[in-house]
């Protein structure tokens, strides 16, 4: 099978879209490395640390949705993002309670347990 | 990218991820179905991971006297997987995208094998981890810590491998039968499992390697 010619409309929406694949490429590697280089090239105080990973993963993790998995805020994609947010509700529920319930028992039984 | 673009290009949109459009349309419906259907078995797959995650931190303080992370992990090797996998799924964008304009097999195969390429040092090199943490001591039965561990990124692992199967299935099939529709909309519901296992590649390399080794 030989390569289609692009008429003029989809050649300009593939270079955009090529080019949004690419941002998502740069952004995502830039928050990459800012948590890798601050935990091998800094001594900044673990908390500040853990928070700044933290928010550079959420971070990507919403890059990667927007640029290479194409969920956005429009409209007629709403349903796909209803699933997501729902399992992510379901998620933290889930989560959460876990936390909660194993760290109170550590604390209250397990002294040991605590990291 | 401007909005207007944006709305162009998403206009027409009949499930979600990637859309080939209108040039595509024979069998757009059962497509549409299809896609959708995947969605929702992968957000029952994040569930098991995030409960995985859940469990790893609750298990963070028990390893029994054994090696803790910061024995065992290796950020080096830890930041080659990483990087691996994220041009894979650039990697495999591209791939879609050649799918969507050109169908062109050439342009499209080379991308493929270039992302299954990619995958499979991913592997080598958590195997590899994997090994040398054994070397440690640091195996599934040591600790309740390691437990957790093996049951939580190996997982991942194991997706990343079955989802290099499913490429080279995709690939034997596109021989056989060339582009036709059940080989699109394969490739598209790979697409999503490939960045999906990114996604869970992100909470993996943040909470075990980076928040273990600082």
């Amino acid at each position: 099978m030989s390569a289609r010619p692009l008429n003029e409309q989809q050649a300009r929406e593939c270079k955009t879209e090529q080019r949004s694949y690419l941002w998502g490429f740069l952004l995502a590697l830039v928050l990459t490395l800012i948590p890798f280089a601050l935990v091998a090239f800094t001594e900044i105080e673990r908390l500040t640390l853990w928070i700044t990973i933290g928010v550079c993963a959420l971070a990507q993790v919403v890059v990667h949705l927007r640029f290479f998995m194409h969920i956005t805020l429009a409209r007629n994609k709403r349903e796909d993002l209803l699933l997501i947010l729902f399992t992510v509700l379901i998620l933290v529920i889930l989560c959460g309670g876990t936390l909660w319930i194993l760290f109170d028992l550590y604390q209250r039984m397990l002294p040991g347990m605590m990291p | 990218m401007s909005s207007r673009n944006t709305h162009s290009l998403e206009g027409n949109s009949r499930h979600p991820g990637l859309n080939l459009g209108p040039a595509h349309a024979q069998e757009e419906d059962t497509r549409e179905e299809m896609v959708f259907g995947f969605w929702v078995f992968m957000m029952s797959d994040l569930i098991i991971f995030g409960l995985l995650f859940a469990t790893y931190v609750t298990m963070l303080g028990g390893t029994a006297g054994g090696p803790g992370p910061k024995e065992l992990f290796e950020m080096k090797s830890a930041f080659i997987e990483t990087m691996l996998l994220l041009t894979s799924s650039f990697t495999f964008g591209m791939a879609s995208l050649a799918l969507k304009y050109r169908e062109d097999k050439t342009r499209l195969v080379f991308w493929l094998v270039v992302t299954l390429l990619l995958g499979v040092a991913f592997l080598f090199f958590e195997l590899k981890d994997f090994h040398t943490m054994f070397d440690k001591g640091g195996v599934p039965s040591r600790s309740g810590y390691l437990s957790a561990f093996f049951s939580l990124v190996p997982l991942h692992g194991l997706h990343v491998t079955g989802a290099c199967i499913w490429l080279l299935a995709l690939l034997g099939q596109m021989t056989v039968h060339g582009l036709d529709a059940p080989v699109k909309t394969g490739i598209l519901r790979l697409a999503i499992l490939w960045h999906f296992l990114d996604i869970v590649w992100i909470g993996i390399f943040s909470l075990v390697y980076l928040g273990g080794l600082s």
